[in-house]
Formats: C-alpha cells, structure tokens, sequence
C-alpha cells in the first residue's frame, strides 16, 4: 500500500496520459469510423470497396501488431516521430475505427425496411429520410455499443505502455520492475485506476441502452 | 437498407456515380502508389531482402511462433469455455449472496486491460511466459463468454423455463437441459466471434515475454540485421491477418447456417451478433 501512494504522482501523471490517449485516439477513430461506415453504404462502388476491404483488414489485425507497425518498422522506414504519442495514436484510432464503422453500419441496418419505404412514400427525398427517419432510431441502438468500443479503447491503449509510451501500463512496468518485492499492490494500484475509467462507462452504457431501449 | 433509400438512379445519377467511382479508385491507387513509391525509397523491394525467405531456418522460426500462438489460444480457449459457463450459471443463480459477488468479479474482469492480467501473473506469481499468457486470456474471455451466454439465456421467451419448472425441473436442471443449449446455438456466433478476439489476443503475449509470432519476428530482426525487419514482419502480420480471417468467416457462415433454420418458427438471434464484437 506504500508503495501505491509513495508512487501517487507517477499513476497519476500515467493515468492523465493514458485518458489523453484514448481520448484524442477516441475522437479521431469516431470521425474516421463514420466516415468509413458512410463510404460503405455508398452509390460509389471504389469507395464502398475501400471500406470493405479496410474495416476486413484491420478488424482482423491483432493491435499488437499495429501497434508493432506503427512504433517500430515505420520509423525504419524512414518515418520518424517527435514522440511515440503519435505512433500509439495512429495505431490505436485507425485498429478502433475499423470497429466504429461496423458498429455504426450495423445501427443503420437495424432500422427496419419498413420505416424508409413509409418515409419513403409520404413523398420524403434521401436527405429527409436520412436525417428525420432512419439516423434518429440508429443513433439509439448505436450508441450503447459505440460506449463498449470506447471502453476497449481505454483498455487497449494499454498496449501503448509497452512501446515506449509512459502511461499508466508503462508506470505500472516500471514500478514493478524497480519494487520486486511489492509487485502485486503496484499493479493492483495501476488496475484500480483503469477500474475508474471503465466501470463508469461501463454503467453508463447500460443506462443509456435501458433509457432508449424501444420495443420492436 | 440502401436500396430503398433513394429511387433507381437514371442515367444521370449512374454517369455521376460512375465518374466517382473512377475518381475514388485513381486517389486510393495513387495513395498506393505513393506507399509502394516510399517503400521503395528505402530498398524495401530489393531481392535480397527477400531472399531469407529461401532459407529453411527462418520458416521453422514462423512456424515454432505461429505454433506458440496457436497452442495458447487453444489452450486458453478450452478452458476459457467451461469456466465463462460456471461463471454464467453463478451469475443468474436464484441466491443472491452468490450472484452479486459473481457479478463484481466479472465487473473488475472485464474492465481490466488484459496485458496487465498477464503481466499481474508473470511478475506477481513469478510463472513462465507460457502460463501467465494462458492465465490472462482465460480470466478475460470467461468473463466474456459468461456474458454472452446470460445475454443468450436471457433473449429465450419467459415460457421456455417456466415450462422446465411446470413439468418439475429442479432450477438447475431447466437451466441445464432446457435453457443454456438454446442459449448457446443462439449465441454461436458471438462466441465465435470472441474466439477471433481470443486469437488476436495471444499476440499482447508479445509484451510478456511469451515466444509467439510477433516475438519471432523481433528475434529475427534482431538476429539477422533490422534490414530483414519490414520483409519478415510483412510475412508474419500476413498470417496473422489470414488466420483471424478465417475464423471470421466462420463465424459468419455458421450465423447464416443458423439463421436460415431459424427461419422456422424458432426465434432469431440477435441481428449481425458476429459483425458487433468489440475489440
């Protein structure tokens, strides 16, 4: 327990990084994942194939190996960063994207046909349909699931702690390298923090998915 | 979904869409060609980068990591299998001194990085590599896989146990015989699914020191000079990414195997369920 609250500023210096992380890498992933998903249901066919073969890819690609890519063989091959922030933000928001984009299709698929054929024939033209229609009851069933992923990527950003990044997983490694003989009250401490993040988001996830919850 | 969102396109709309398409494909191309371009720049194309790939040794090397992951996947997931089972069983159990606790410790299981799981019993229990890979895979993915199967338990019609209970079923045996195959044929693909997540998983066993296939690739590198990193990393991310494939489409073969008896009058599972895996 001493060592947990000698060590306080440290957690607390990783556990800031490690929301800086997910944070930044949580928007970028939002961004790129919808924009992904809206390149999938697309008239245009390149673009529809892009995302396919995108989401596919990366959704299968373990995130050690990206973050292996983006931290040690793409400065080898001659891209360089400042800070290794950069390399486990791109790794982390381009592997979480591909699963946003999933997400958000799947919450589009969900509304039933028969909502945009009424819309549909009471006259409405794509954009109303898409905006008074269909993306209000997507929006529902997306949002719960889209709490899930941004939960895995405040665990996932862990990874990053094992490529040069100090944040609450490297803190944990190095203060459980250098006090041998209180490994386990270290990283219970490093467990307590990351509890903070989740359990929260986990309860809101549950809330939310109880409060729109609509009978089908 | 798409179809009945906008009319059949004229020959207007075609001709537009048309043109994007040839627009979108030359920008993805180009951004391509400006990779493969900047790759080359630094010799990655040469041919005697590539030329390790004749040698014997370095395939017995891919194949003792690929061996490595796929024996603590295994491993993990036979295990992982039953005790996400028990752990479900205690999860809705009619008492609640045993439900509650049951709850929490799936709470703090699932909301733990499962690199630190690992790195908790690598360092905290002093085991091999092997073990602490195993061990961290197990406590997450049981938990998971309890989940899943309460999820499925609990998406069956009301009737299904009350009829167990009628007809003088003890609350275990109705759960055993009457609930959990249904909820389990249902949950299929989720499950599925989370064994994709499992096997991706193995390479976070990369940061513990665990001898998989992102861990040979290092030991290669590291052996045969950093010039041989990009070719023999290529290879092994290729196989990583052909295996998850895979299983992937299994999952979603079985979905739609499933699916199409469901047809039948026997409700649905849950839409997509293999398509929505976290991460």
């Amino acid at each position: 327990m001493d060592v947990i609250l000698e060590n306080l500023p440290l957690y607390w210096n990783g556990f800031l990084r490690t929301l800086f992380l997910s944070a930044v890498s949580g928007v970028i992933a939002l961004v790129l994942g919808t924009l992904l998903a809206a390149a999938r249901v697309s008239p245009v066919a390149a673009l529809r194939g892009f995302s396919t073969v995108y989401v596919e890819v990366l959704r299968n690609t373990p995130l050690t190996i990206a973050f292996f890519f983006a931290a040690i063989v793409l400065p080898r091959l001659g891209v360089k960063f400042e800070q290794f922030e950069v390399a486990a933000i791109i790794a982390l928001s381009t592997y979480t994207a591909a699963f946003i984009a999933e997400a958000v299709r799947s919450g589009v698929n969900s509304v039933p046909v028969g909502q945009a054929e009424a819309a549909r024939s009471i006259g409405m033209n794509f954009g109303q349909v898409l905006n008074l229609i269909i993306l209000p009851q997507a929006l529902r069933t997306v949002v719960p699931p889209l709490i899930n992923i941004l939960i895995a990527l405040v665990k996932n950003s862990s990874v990053a702690g094992a490529f040069f990044v100090l944040e609450l997983f490297g803190y944990g490694r190095q203060l459980a390298n250098a006090n041998g003989d209180a490994v386990i009250p270290v990283l219970l401490g490093v467990a307590f923090f990351y509890l903070l993040l989740t359990v929260p988001l986990g309860i809101l996830a549950s809330t939310v998915e109880r409060k729109v919850a609509i009978a089908r | 979904m798409s179809s009945v969102l906008y009319d059949v396109p004229g020959p207007k709309a075609r001709r537009i869409s048309l043109i994007g398409s040839i627009v979108g494909s030359l920008l993805i191309l180009g951004l391509l060609a400006w990779i493969i371009m900047t790759f080359a720049q630094q010799g990655i194309f040469e041919g005697r980068r590539w030329q390790i790939f004749t040698r014997a040794d370095v395939w017995t090397l891919l194949a003792n990591g690929l061996g490595a992951t796929l024996s603590a996947a295994a491993l993990a997931a036979v295990i992982a299998f039953p005790l996400g089972l028990l752990l479900c069983l205690l999860r809705i159990s009619d008492a609640a001194f045993i439900r509650i606790p049951t709850r929490v410790v799936l709470e703090f299981l699932r909301g733990m990085p499962v690199v630190l799981m690992m790195l908790f019993v690598l360092l905290g229990f002093g085991t091999s590599p092997f073990i602490a890979v195993v061990t961290g895979l197990v406590l997450y993915n049981s938990a998971v896989f309890a989940e899943i199967i309460r999820a499925g338990i609990q998406s069956l019609p009301k009737g299904q146990r009350e009829a167990g209970l009628a007809i003088g079923l003890t609350s275990f045996k109705s759960r055993m015989l009457i609930e959990l195959p249904q909820a389990i044929r249902r949950m299929m693909p989720s499950l599925v699914a989370q064994m994709v997540v499992l096997l991706k998983d193995t390479s976070l066993g990369y940061i513990v020191a665990y001898g998989e296939l992102l861990r040979a690739v290092q030991v290669m590198a590291d052996f045969l000079g950093t010039q041989f990193l990009f070719p023999i990393f290529f290879v092994a991310a290729a196989i990583y990414i052909a295996i998850n494939i895979l299983v992937s489409r299994i999952a979603v073969w079985i979905e739609r195997r499933g699916s199409k008896k469901a047809a039948g009058g026997v409700a649905k599972a849950e839409p997509e369920a293999a398509e929505a895996a976290v991460p």
